[in-house]
This record gives structure tokens, C-alpha cells and sequence, in this order.
């Protein structure tokens, strides 16, 4: 009996040791980062290898190598994600060369490629170049038929996503093409209740150089001095010149409201030490332009600095992984003349944790798109929202013989051959 | 991104298919009464807008369709506000221009609303939108220190994340004594103490006595400050000055001793100037460490045949005006960089005071510091390599650096990257021995009655008659033409005059009198 007792009581100083050494690692893991985790839970972290299969098309390379051939700036501007998501499909090993066990079909197709000569792509052939890779697939395998392209996911980063237009107007007018009305869209582009974002999308980052933001990083100690950074246009005086237009007047508001405020460092110079300066800022101003989203949030991510994000009803990217109420600060768009006060009553604390929660590296890693891929980084966030879809239900299948597309619909100009 | 924007800027107006109806209203090569009734209404909606400063018509048709849809509503007021805001040049210009492209708009407009209604209501408006500004665009002065103290507080965490952790207090030493050039030297020191992040305790010993100069000055830094007295009176050669600084600065850690203060000891003389990161870097010390000291050997004298000599000695003296460790490759400490003064020996100053080169000793004090318990009596972890304060003190009559506290030079930690970071750099300059200055540098009494020079406009005008400026020039002027004459009043002023400069000569005196 007295062993047993000394042996109970060996046993529950054990576990009261265990439990302080715990308590105090996971206290010094807080002190520099907090965990991230969204309303999917902790997913950031996930590894999708193994939890889905994706089969990648083999297109004829006019739809995607002669297309990069002619104009290779589509590998650095923004909107390089459709390039380097096939490039990193054809040698991850999620990819499969049996269509009958792929759970998700890729189509390579290059719908940004089409540049005009200052750098600008054109949206008015990708809507036919998207539906005659679709006519392509669907006459050269079953698989688009059989499901109508709800196991199908195509990526579509340009400004307003399917809708395959620049002027917000327009893009509303066109809707999403009808052919991809079943398929999983990947697209920079989301605000709620908007036409261009369907249901089930995966909102990405958009694309910035990995290499060009780590060879700007400066020394973590050096003091965050500037209380609010931005650098941009406030006017688009090309193409709205009354202002109103552009941004929902929001930025000329952040101009006329603020250009004379010490603490707000806000102008449209392009000063050389642009990244420098934001890992010197507190707060960056990520407010919307022509479109609602915008590569300064992920610039803000990855050097630390709060994003304050002016665009209403904005969808950001992995929603459903990143806590972005948690680590950026969201104004309303009438909100803005008031922006001072509402950055300076934020209380001390949230702002240290979210400085805290940005300077977790799996945050970071998830809003790049580096070559080669390394894990937890967006073409990851990607498969991981994919398979955290499936499996597919039972609507994705249909009976054979039903028909739900209509091949017809959309504008005539789109049903011309590409 | 930035050039994207840009870019985008220009693409839009460049592939700006989508405005087709202004080829319409170019042909009006046909004067019908309809495109003259609308060159009319054109032309008297110009005139409007000029008068008004803002595009008219626009308004016109937003109040006209602004009953067609409800959500046009809430932004039609916003839109009236921006209008009325005369810090819009734009809209003035605009005026002037492509009026015709209203009609494109419009139906854009029009377009946006149905289209927006159409779908699964969207809150957010597609169209034109005004800019919100408040009454009062300035900054608040009660949140700019919020956010200040935001900045401050976001700086201090960022400190405490990636700078140092436990950071030590710092024990600064600094022997000086009364002269015209302590304000200047000690002012310096002060402000930079006061600006060391850590905590920091600051013991100044005072040749000859503890005068109110000094206390007053101390008093002003809100440092914790320990002033202390040594009885000896600064001598005025460089050799002795130098022999009394140590057994100062050997008095200063004998009060370290006493009072058991824990931190790191740093030798900050009085004319010397420290960096910010001099204080950073020396909280990495263990026991006992070294940085590279840079010499400012400073010559105060002038003349051209000076500039000569010293380019021929730049030419000799090939070493760097730096004092320190020094380090091999695999950054351990090797042996001792030291000022090369062989080539200003000739020229080198004797006295405190006379404009020739100050060459400082050896290895200086400033170069060295020291973990405060190597001067406790007895510490638990004391090193066997420390020799004890008082030992030292006995054992030379010139203790020339801190280097004789350790029997064995190899253990010294090099900081500052091995050596090669200089923060902290070595100057004297003073001014004569007997040279005056006012106490705590103020005048004191005011001087009322300057002495005046001889080119003068007024020399014998009164002091105690404060006629209006006109007037007073024309009496200057009068007595100006009568300089020679000797007239009453001239005389009884010029006596009174002789009499003020005497006072003052008076008090001058009695003032260097007091002040020795």
C-alpha cells in the first residue's frame, strides 16, 4: 500500500512538472508569434499531398507556351499566378496522369497573357479563348461532361475574375462566362454579393516577386517611426478626371482629408525605398482602386506593417484560413474622414497583436507565390482550399443525358471560334 | 505595382472601346432645329458651369434619375457635398471639355442601377460617388499624441523582441573639473546618457571641490548622478592631468565598491563622444571587455606651414587614429591597435591650454569596460584573473589603464564586431588654464552701459534721457557739429561717462576675483 501511495504521489508531481514546462514552452512560442487560425480552423498549416488528386490537361500550346513565348513580361506582373500554378501542378505531387482517380481537372489556359505594350492585359479574347479550351476539353474527354466542370477548376486572376472585363460596369454587364458556371474559380478578385464571385471561388493573393520584397528586408529592430504609409495614386486623372469615379472616391477622401497630417505619409511619389519604408510603418493603407483588391496587402503581410483595408464588402484572400478581422484593420468607405480617429483609438494591446500575428511565418509564406515552391505557401493554400472541398457532392455528377450549360448564352461576340 | 498602376491608367484611356457614342455627335454637319436646339441648350449649360465652377449638367441628371432607383438616393447627397467643395480644379476643367460624354454616362448610369438591382443586391454602388470630407481637415492635436504614444509603445515592444534581453544597468564615470570648456564637454556627455535606453547611474568626480557649477549642471539631466569630491586640484601639465584622472577614476570604483552597484561600468570622460550603439553593444559584456576607441588628435593651432607638415605626416603615419583590440581571422583577440603618436611627439601638447596636438596615453580608460562586481570586495563568481582595486592602487603610482586589473590580457572580450566598429571617440580640447568665463554662464549683473567703441554715433549721448528716436537723432547730429566746443552739458556728461566705465571696470575685476 505505501508504494502505491508513493508511486500516486510520484506520478502527480510528474504531470504537475509536465504541465508547468508545457505552460512555459507555449508561453515563450507567444512571445514573438501567435498561432494563426481562421473559420476553418487551423489549416494554414495543412500539407494537401495526399488529401486530393489533380489531373492537369494537355493542351495544344497555343493556349499556353506560345502565349508566354510572345510576351514573357506575363511572368512578373501581377497577375502571374495562372503561370507558375500550372508550372507548379505539372511536378507536385498531388498530380495525377489517371484522369479516372483525379478528384480536380486543371486547364492550363493563359487568359491574362494578352498585353498591350505598357504592360496592361486585354480581356476581350479571353473569354473565347476560355470557351474554345472548354470545347476542346469536353470533345477530347468524357470528364468535362460528365459533371458539366463542377470537378473542374480554372484560374482567373484578372481584374473582375470570370467576368473577363477591367471597367467594373462592363464586367457587371458580362456576368461570368456561362460555360463556368459549375467550375471552381480561382480569382484575386472577390467582393459579397457581387456578380464576378460565385459561390464555393477561392480568393488568392495576387502575384508578387518573392526575390525583389526579401532583397528589401532591413534589420526587425530598426523603430516602426511612421504612424500611416501609402504610396499611390489618390486621383486617376486619365480616365476619371472629376474624381468620384475612381476608388468610389475613397482615396481622393484619404487625400483631401489627410495630406496635411503628420502622421499620415501619404503621397503618389514612387520613392526607390518603398519596401523600406513600410517595414518602418505601423499602419499601411491598402484602400481599393479600379478593383476592390490590390498586391499592396500582400506587401503589407509580408513586412509587417497593419494593412487597413478600405474596400467595402471586400472578400480577401484564403477567407476561410486567414483571420483577416484579426490581423488587419477594416474601415468603411464612409468611414474615411474619420480614419485618424479610428487608427488612434485602437487600443494598444490589439495593435501588438497583430503586429504579433503578422509576424508569423506561415502567414507570410501563405501570400507568395515562390519558385520553387516551398510548403504552406499560396499554390499549397490553394490545394488545401480545393480539397477541403471535397468530396464532391452529389449534385457535381450528372445523370447522363442532362444538360444544364447553355453553349449559346453570352455575348455573340464571344461564340466566335478563337 | 506602382508601374501598374500607372500603366493602368493610361491603358484605360487607350482601349477606351467602350465609349462608342461620341462619334454621334460629331456629324452635325446638318443644321436641323433639333442639333441647334441642342448646340443652344450645349452652349447655355457651358455658360452655367462656368458661372457655377462645376459640371451643371451632371447635376441636372442626377437629380432628374435620382427617383428612378433607391440607391442612387444616398449617394446623390454625397455627390451635392463634393460639388459645392471649391478645392476641386478638376471639375472646372472638365466643363470646358468632353460635355457630350454625359450622354455616355448616362446611359451607363441608368445602366448600373437596373444591372445593380438586378442582382442579389449589392450594397455597394457601382457610379460616380463623392468625396467624403469632414468640416475640419486638420490633425487633432489629442490623437497625434495618442499615436505618438502608439509609435512609442510599438517601438519599446520591438525592443524588448529583438534588442536586448535583460538589459543591465549602466555605471558611467566621468572625472572632471571647473573650466570654460566643461559646460561644453559635460553638456555633451549629459545628453548623451540621457539618452541610453537602459538604467543608468551616472558618478562624476570632481577635481578640488563639489561646486554649485557642476551640481547645477548635473541637476539639469534628471539622471540618477553621484557627485563626488577629490581633493586634489587639476594640475595644469597633460602628463599629471592625465596620472590624476586614473587615481580619480580608481576613487570612483572605490565607491562602486562600497555601495555594491551591479551594472556595467563604462569610463565616460568628459570631452569624449559616445554613440547610441556604444551602449547597446557593451551590454553583451561578460566580465571584462574592450572597444575600438577612435583618436581625434587635434591640433588647435593655424598657420599654413601646419597644413604641410601635417600632409607629410599622413604620409608617415600610415596606421588609424584608433586604439582597440584587435582580432585574427576567427575573430579572437590577438593583441592591441594603438595610435601611432611617434610622429606628432614633437609637436605635442605640454599644457592644458596651449594650441598644439593632445596625444592621448597608450591605451586609454574610455576603451574599456568592466562587469561591476570584478571591483566588489568580495563577489561569489569572482574570476581568479581579476586583481583586487586596492592592490592595484597600492602596486602603481600610475595606474594608466584598467588593463593592469587583469593578470592575463587574453581573457578581455573584444566588442564592437572584434574591434571593428568604432563608437566612441577620444578629443581634448580645452581652452587656457587661466582663461575667464562668466559663472554658470550667465551675466550676472546685466550690463546696462556697453563700453563703447570709437567709431560710435553717439558718444556722449545720456544714458538717463529717453528722448523719442527723431528727436535723438537730430541731438546727436547737433552734438555731432559741436564736437569741439566745449559747451556745459557736454563736459558734465562726459564726466558722468568716465565715472560708469570706472564702476564697470570695477566690477569686472571683483568678478575674477570671486570667480579663482
Amino acid at each position: 500500500m505505501r508504494n502505491w501511495r508513493w508511486g500516486l504521489i510520484g506520478i502527480v508531481f510528474l504531470a504537475f512538472v509536465i504541465r508547468t514546462e508545457a505552460w512555459k514552452f507555449s508561453k515563450a512560442q507567444h512571445e514573438h508569434t501567435e498561432r494563426i487560425s481562421g473559420s476553418a480552423g487551423d489549416v494554414l498549416e495543412d500539407d494537401p499531398v495526399g488529401r486530393l488528386k489533380v489531373f492537369v490537361y494537355e493542351l495544344p500550346s497555343k493556349y499556353n507556351k506560345k502565349i508566354l513565348q510572345k510576351d514573357p513580361r506575363c511572368l512578373t506582373h501581377m497577375f502571374a499566378a495562372e503561370i507558375y500554378m500550372h508550372r507548379f501542378l505539372l511536378s507536385s505531387p498531388v498530380r495525377t496522369l489517371n484522369p479516372e482517380e483525379a478528384d480536380w481537372f486543371y486547364t492550363p489556359v493563359y487568359t491574362t497573357c494578352d498585353l498591350t505594350p505598357n504592360g496592361l492585359p486585354l480581356p476581350f479574347k479571353s473569354p473565347r479563348m476560355m470557351r474554345s479550351a472548354i470545347q476542346l476539353i469536353s470533345s477530347n474527354w468524357p470528364y468535362w461532361n460528365r459533371t458539366e466542370g463542377a470537378d473542374h477548376f480554372f484560374i482567373v486572376p484578372h481584374d473582375f475574375g470570370a467576368c473577363f472585363h477591367y471597367q467594373e460596369e462592363k464586367a457587371i454587364e458580362r456576368g461570368i462566362l456561362p460555360l463556368l458556371q459549375r467550375a471552381t474559380l480561382v480569382q484575386t478578385f472577390g467582393q459579397r454579393n457581387h456578380v464576378c464571385l460565385k459561390d464555393g471561388s477561392i480568393t488568392i493573393p495576387p502575384y508578387a516577386p518573392p526575390q525583389k520584397m526579401q532583397a528589401h528586408l532591413i534589420p526587425p529592430n530598426t523603430p516602426r517611426s511612421i504612424f500611416v504609409y501609402f504610396r499611390g495614386l489618390f486621383y486617376d486623372v486619365g480616365n476619371d478626371p472629376e474624381g468620384g469615379y475612381y476608388a468610389r472616391g475613397a482615396r481622393a477622401s484619404v487625400w483631401e482629408n489627410f495630406k496635411d497630417n503628420p502622421l499620415f505619409d501619404i503621397s503618389t511619389e514612387h520613392p526607390t525605398t518603398y519596401y523600406e519604408d513600410m517595414q518602418r510603418a505601423i499602419f499601411c493603407l491598402c484602400p481599393l482602386g479600379w478593383a476592390p483588391w490590390s498586391p499592396r496587402l500582400v506587401e503589407a503581410v509580408i513586412f509587417g506593417c497593419i494593412p487597413v483595408i478600405i474596400a467595402d464588402d471586400i472578400v480577401l484572400p484564403f477567407a476561410d484560413a486567414i483571420p483577416w478581422e484579426e490581423i488587419g484593420v477594416f474601415v468603411a468607405e464612409k468611414d474615411v474622414p474619420k480614419l485618424d480617429t479610428i487608427l488612434t483609438s485602437i487600443p494598444t494591446e490589439v495593435i501588438l497583436r497583430k503586429q504579433r500575428l503578422l509576424a508569423n511565418p506561415s502567414m507570410k509564406q501563405a501570400m507568395l507565390f515562390p519558385q520553387p515552391a516551398q510548403s504552406r505557401d499560396a499554390f499549397h493554400q490553394i490545394l488545401n482550399g480545393l480539397a477541403r472541398k471535397l468530396p464532391h457532392d452529389r449534385s457535381t455528377f450528372l445523370k447522363p443525358g442532362e444538360k444544364i450549360l447553355n453553349w449559346t448564352a453570352g455575348p455573340v461576340g464571344d461564340l466566335k471560334p478563337w | 505595382m506602382k508601374l501598374t498602376a500607372l500603366q493602368q491608367q493610361s491603358r484605360r484611356s487607350n482601349s477606351f472601346r467602350g465609349s462608342s457614342p461620341l462619334d454621334s455627335s460629331m456629324d452635325g454637319a446638318i443644321k436641323s432645329p433639333v442639333t441647334i436646339f441642342w448646340l443652344v441648350l450645349h452652349g447655355l449649360c457651358c455658360l452655367i458651369s462656368l458661372v457655377l465652377g462645376f459640371r451643371f449638367s451632371r447635376l441636372v441628371f442626377f437629380l432628374l434619375f435620382s427617383n428612378t432607383s433607391n440607391t442612387m438616393t444616398s449617394t446623390n447627397l454625397y455627390s451635392t457635398s463634393s460639388f459645392g467643395n471649391p478645392s476641386e480644379p478638376l471639375a472646372f476643367q472638365s466643363t470646358l471639355g468632353a460635355v457630350t460624354s454625359t450622354s455616355t454616362s448616362l446611359p451607363a448610369m441608368n445602366f448600373t442601377t437596373t444591372a445593380a438591382s438586378g442582382t442579389s443586391s449589392s450594397r455597394v454602388v457601382v457610379g460616380r460617388h463623392g468625396i467624403l470630407i469632414r468640416p475640419w481637415p486638420h490633425p487633432n492635436p489629442a490623437e497625434v499624441m495618442m499615436a505618438h504614444r502608439l509609435i512609442e509603445r510599438v517601438q519599446r515592444e520591438q525592443r524588448m523582441q529583438y534588442g536586448v534581453k535583460n538589459p543591465r544597468a549602466v555605471i558611467a564615470i566621468t572625472p572632471t573639473y571647473v573650466r570654460t570648456f566643461q559646460t561644453l564637454h559635460l553638456t555633451g556627455v549629459m545628453h548623451s546618457l540621457m539618452n541610453v535606453p537602459y538604467d543608468l547611474v551616472w558618478i562624476v568626480v570632481e577635481a578640488g571641490a563639489v561646486t554649485n557649477e557642476t551640481a547645477s549642471l548635473l541637476a539639469k539631466s534628471g539622471l540618477t548622478t553621484i557627485h563626488v569630491e577629490y581633493g586634489k586640484k587639476m594640475p595644469i601639465l597633460w602628463e599629471d592631468r592625465h596620472k590624476l584622472e586614473a587615481k580619480m577614476r580608481l576613487h570612483a570604483l572605490r565607491l562602486v565598491r562600497e555601495k555594491k552597484l551591479d551594472g556595467i561600468v563604462i569610463f565616460a570622460d568628459d570631452s569624449n563622444m559616445h554613440s547610441m550603439e556604444l551602449f547597446d553593444e557593451i551590454q553583451n559584456v561578460n566580465q571584462f571587455g574592450a572597444v575600438s576607441v577612435g583618436i581625434l588628435a587635434h591640433s588647435g593651432g593655424d598657420g599654413e606651414d601646419e597644413t604641410a607638415v601635417a600632409q607629410k605626416e599622413e604620409e608617415k603615419n600610415s596606421g588609424l587614429p584608433v586604439q582597440g583590440p584587435a582580432c585574427n581571422s576567427s575573430n579572437h583577440l590577438v593583441g592591441w591597435q594603438t595610435f601611432n603618436s611617434a610622429t606628432f611627439m614633437e609637436r605635442s601638447a605640454r599644457y592644458v591650454g596651449d594650441r598644439a596636438i593632445v596625444l592621448p596615453r597608450k591605451m586609454e580608460w574610455a576603451g574599456f569596460v568592466l562587469n561591476s562586481r570584478l571591483v566588489w570586495r568580495d563577489a561569489e563568481d569572482k574570476p581568479e584573473w581579476v586583481r583586487d582595486l586596492d592592490e592595484v592602487a597600492a602596486d602603481e603610482e600610475d595606474v594608466e589603464s584598467p588593463l593592469s586589473f587583469v593578470k592575463d590580457a587574453s581573457v578581455v572580450e573584444p566588442l564592437g564586431s572584434c574591434g571593428r566598429k568604432v563608437m566612441i571617440w577620444w578629443l581634448r580640447v580645452e581652452a587656457r588654464a587661466d582663461s575667464k568665463f562668466p559663472a554658470g554662464w550667465v551675466i550676472n549683473p546685466p550690463l546696462d552701459v556697453t563700453v563703447p567703441a570709437k567709431r560710435t554715433p553717439w558718444p556722449d549721448a545720456p544714458p538717463e534721457l529717453p528722448l523719442p528716436a527723431g528727436e535723438k537723432a537730430v541731438v546727436l547730429q547737433e552734438i555731432a557739429e559741436k564736437q569741439a566746443t566745449k559747451t556745459h552739458s557736454p563736459r558734465k556728461r562726459r564726466s558722468k561717462r568716465k565715472h560708469a566705465i570706472r564702476t564697470i571696470d570695477e566690477r569686472v575685476s571683483t568678478r575674477h576675483a570671486g570667480e579663482n
